[in-house]
């Protein structure tokens, strides 16, 4: 059992949840990730670690709800305790000192993972550009957090309501043509915005590495299920990555995959809406 | 009394009720059957059958305690050397095993040893005879096991009773290995048979980390520099499903047969939405492979809702690695066995949706390195199954999550850790290894077989390491 010593809303339906996992957050890694399983009856989810501190033996997720298995642990509140959780799983960031200049994209709850990674680059030296990226003002997450840790943040809405008006690509493109020397783009968020970044990179030829999130059930190379084509390979990205050449990355198998489920899906989404019903209905009498 | 030359039957679901539920196919001797199959028993001088049992199990001297009703002291008897014997008389392909060596064979059926066996496990379970005492002494040596599949649980379970303080560490969150996410429920009860079994060794005193995946949370040299292990047992299985390489593999309702079957067994998808894992069934499945675990994913498939399941196998009913009594059930079941068939693409729809697979017919040709005959394509005979799902049971590989983080620990060309056959060792000191890791995807029992040698082997190496 894994305890939940904080959790915080971020905004409505982005939770963070501090976790006690001391042997986990000792060998986490930014870009690693964990799965968990809510209860006996959960399903395995994956999750990035979104930060950890070795001395308090803790790690951190920033999760949205959007289906069966975020509604449960987001009912969960401070004290209580999820019944598994594996990791640090998946290859760690490749981060080396003198990179020179990296962009560091996070799109929509995609900013939770890139924070290590962003503070990862920096530490080892080198010059951090931090592109946030969201919908609007209102739904801009760990803002503050990135300011601390990059050497410059930029922020894109697509509806103009907070930095630049547009997607994180606007941004990127302005650096390219201002003429900025990028060694390196990560990009971590909705597929179809890694695919758009990867193709912005493609004609500069700047190394491009993405961040995968296929559909995963165990997490350490078993079942296969999470398998994305990569050039003329198939790869598993729970052991393989998940952080792959953009450049390689066939997006559109990626977003097919994802899709899989969605007639399931639905159905579990009514259950839960029933069983919840069911519950305030017995609390009332 | 005159010799009975058959096996005494036992007890099956009616095929037509059994291919629509989880429950298990095979119901078990009563007492009377039991005993009347026991009595087939010579009680030979000289057993052929125990060397057939890679775990020495004590075959007549268990048989005869049956014939005296006295099930408990059988149930003793056969756990001085197998403490799973519900799960082995379930699935030991007795066939090849002890029952292959068994005199009343030669001129009739062999003694039904593995459903005596399991008889035996079941009555105690039940009843709950056993009065288990825990063994661990906080002053021995400390072992750690990797896996707690059959090696890994026979080799806790010998070290455990000699007193040493075992650990396993489980990657998945339910111990069992194969026995837990592979073979299904309808075969082998996870909550009856199972559960209970590892119980027995919890009591015993083996402590089982679940969640803890070795070579990430921690190495192999953490736990014995920092967490002061004294000796390491790697029995990490052949967990790596293959793929065909075939166009059209990453379609959705592709699966590998370990998907398949870990979502049904362990994440109990059959029991979606009560329980949160999804799977995908359509009406018309297609299995590729001819090994027991193909039977299992086609059986399953069916008792998941499927109307019809192929399997495609690309040799010949001969040349099925599955065990004889499994097809005959499928076949009963009604599974569609498509022989000499090859798959050579899996087609799709523009939503990326599996519509169907593209097979070319397949002859024998002359014996290949394994003594089976060379299927061969037969040159234009393509044609296309309509399907809506398609699993891939190939078979498995090495996971290298442990091998790629142990440097000092030699691996074969294949990836399968190198061990000595008697003690289990391996290049590194004080580390052993056993089971499919080191053998390729093979049985349970022999994986047993390969967890007692090295709890043998172990013992003896720590001996030798704390007397000096
Ligand atoms: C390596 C990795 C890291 C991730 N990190 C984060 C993160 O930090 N924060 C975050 O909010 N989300 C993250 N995700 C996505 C997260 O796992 C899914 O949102 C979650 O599993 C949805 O579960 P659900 O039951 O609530 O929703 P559902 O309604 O079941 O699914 C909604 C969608 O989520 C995806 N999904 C469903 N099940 C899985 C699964 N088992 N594995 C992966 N994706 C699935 C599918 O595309 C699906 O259509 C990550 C995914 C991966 C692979
Ligand atoms: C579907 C199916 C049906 C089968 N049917 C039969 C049958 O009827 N009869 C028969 O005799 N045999 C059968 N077999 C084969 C048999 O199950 C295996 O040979 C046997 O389970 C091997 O045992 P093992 O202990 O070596 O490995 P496994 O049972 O594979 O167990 C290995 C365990 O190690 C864990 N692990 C792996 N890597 C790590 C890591 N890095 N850290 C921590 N833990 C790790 C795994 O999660 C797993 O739990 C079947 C196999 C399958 C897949
Ligand atoms: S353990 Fe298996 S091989 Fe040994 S006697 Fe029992 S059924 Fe036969
Ligand atoms: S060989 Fe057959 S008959 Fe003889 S002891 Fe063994 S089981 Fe009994
Ligand atoms: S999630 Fe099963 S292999 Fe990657
Ligand atoms: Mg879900």
């Amino acid at each position: 059992m894994y305890k939940i010593l904080k959790r915080k809303v971020l905004h409505d339906g982005i939770l963070q949840f501090t976790l006690e996992a001391p042997f986990i957050a000792k060998k986490a890694q930014p870009g690693q990730f964990v799965v968990l399983r809510v209860n006996e009856y959960g399903e395995r989810i994956p999750l990035t670690i979104a930060d950890f501190n070795r001395e308090q033996g803790t790690i951190d997720i920033i999760f949205m709800v959007i289906g069966a298995s975020t509604t449960m642990l987001a009912k969960l509140n401070e004290g209580d305790s999820i019944l598994d959780l594996v990791g640090p799983l998946g290859k760690k960031t490749d981060i080396r000192p003198g990179m020179g200049t990296v962009v560091c994209i996070g799109g929509g709850i995609g900013v939770a993972p890139i924070y290590p990674i962003v503070r990862g680059m920096r530490e080892a030296g080198n010059h951090v550009i931090a592109i946030m990226g969201a919908k609007n003002k209102d739904i801009l997450i760990l803002k503050d957090e990135m300011e601390k840790v990059a050497d410059e943040v930029i922020v894109t809405t697509d509806d103009g309501s907070f930095g630049i008006k547009g997607f994180v690509t606007t941004a990127l493109q302005q650096l390219i043509d201002k003429g900025v020397d990028i060694s390196e783009v990560v990009a971590i968020g909705p597929v179809i915005m890694m695919k758009t970044v990867a193709d912005t990179t493609r004609p500069y030829n700047i190394k491009t590495v993405v961040s995968l999130n296929p559909i995963m059930v165990d997490g350490t190379g078993m079942c296969g299920g999470c398998r994305v084509q990569v050039g003329d390979k198939i790869k598993f990205a729970c052991v393989d990555g998940p952080e792959f050449d953009g450049h390689l990355v066939d997006f559109t198998n990626l977003m097919e995959r994802q899709r899989m489920y969605r007639p399931q899906e639905a159905v579990e989404k009514d259950h839960i809406c029933r069983l919840e019903k069911q519950v305030e209905a017995m609390e009332e009498k | 009394m005159a010799l009975v030359m058959e096996k005494h039957k036992m007890p099956e679901q009616d095929p037509k009720v059994r291919a629509h539920n989880f429950n298990e196919v095979a119901l078990g001797y009563t007492e009377e059957l039991a005993v009347a199959e026991a009595n087939r028993c010579l009680h030979c001088k000289v057993p052929h059958c125990r060397k057939g049992c890679p775990v020495e199990v004590d075959i007549p001297e268990f048989i005869a305690k049956i014939k005296e009703k006295d099930f408990v002291g059988a149930d003793k008897k056969i756990k001085e050397s197998n403490s799973l014997p519900a799960i082995c008389g379930r699935v030991c392909p007795q066939e090849n095993q002890c029952e292959k060596y068994c005199v009343m064979g030669i001129k009739g059926e062999a003694v039904g040893i593995g459903r005596l066996e399991r008889f035996v496990a079941d009555y105690c379970m039940k009843n709950d005879t056993e009065v288990i005492e825990k063994t661990v002494k906080e002053d021995m040596p400390k072992v750690a096991i990797v896996g707690s599949g059959p090696a890994g649980l026979a080799c806790a379970g010998d070290l455990a009773k000699i007193g040493y303080q075992v650990t396993i560490f489980e990657a998945l969150h339910t111990a069992g290995g194969v026995l837990s996410y592979g073979i299904p429920e309808f075969r082998l009860p996870k909550d009856d048979v199972v559960k209970p079994e590892i119980d027995n060794l919890r009591k015993i005193g083996v402590k089982i980390e679940v969640d803890a995946v070795i070579g990430k949370l921690f190495t192999i040299d953490d736990l014995m520099q920092e967490y002061n292990f004294s000796a390491v047992f790697v029995a990490t299985g052949a967990g790596l499903p293959h793929f065909m390489n075939i166009p059209g593999e990453n379609f959705n309702g592709v699966y590998s047969s370990n998907e398949f079957l870990t979502r049904c067994n362990l994440m109990k998808a059959y029991r979606f939405p009560e329980y949160a894992t999804p799977i995908k069934v359509g009406k018309v499945v297609a299995v590729v492979g001819g090994g027991n675990v193909a039977m299992d994913s086609a059986r399953t498939a069916l008792r998941l809702g499927a109307e019809h399941v192929y399997i495609v196998y690309r040799r010949s009913e001969a040349e099925l690695p599955a065990r004889r009594e499994e097809v005959e059930h499928a076949k009963e079941e009604g599974i569609d066995f498509r022989l000499l068939n090859n798959p050579v693409e899996i087609l799709g729809d523009e939503n990326g949706y599996v519509t169907g697979i593209r097979c070319i017919k397949m002859k024998l040709g002359e014996p290949d390195s394994s003594g089976r005959r060379r299927p061969v394509p037969i040159e234009g005979s393509e044609f296309d199954l309509a399907v809506d799902t398609v699993v891939i049971a190939i078979g498995q590989g090495p996971n290298p999550l442990v091998q790629s983080t142990t440097p000092d620990m030699e691996v074969n060309k294949r990836g399968n850790i190198v061990a000595d056959e008697e003690t289990c060792k391996t290049s590194k000191e004080g580390v052993f290894a056993g089971g499919d890791i080191v053998t390729g995807a093979a049985t349970v029992i022999l994986a047993m077989g390969a967890g007692k040698k090295a709890a043998k082997a172990i013992d003896e190496y720590l001996k030798e390491k704390f007397s000096k």
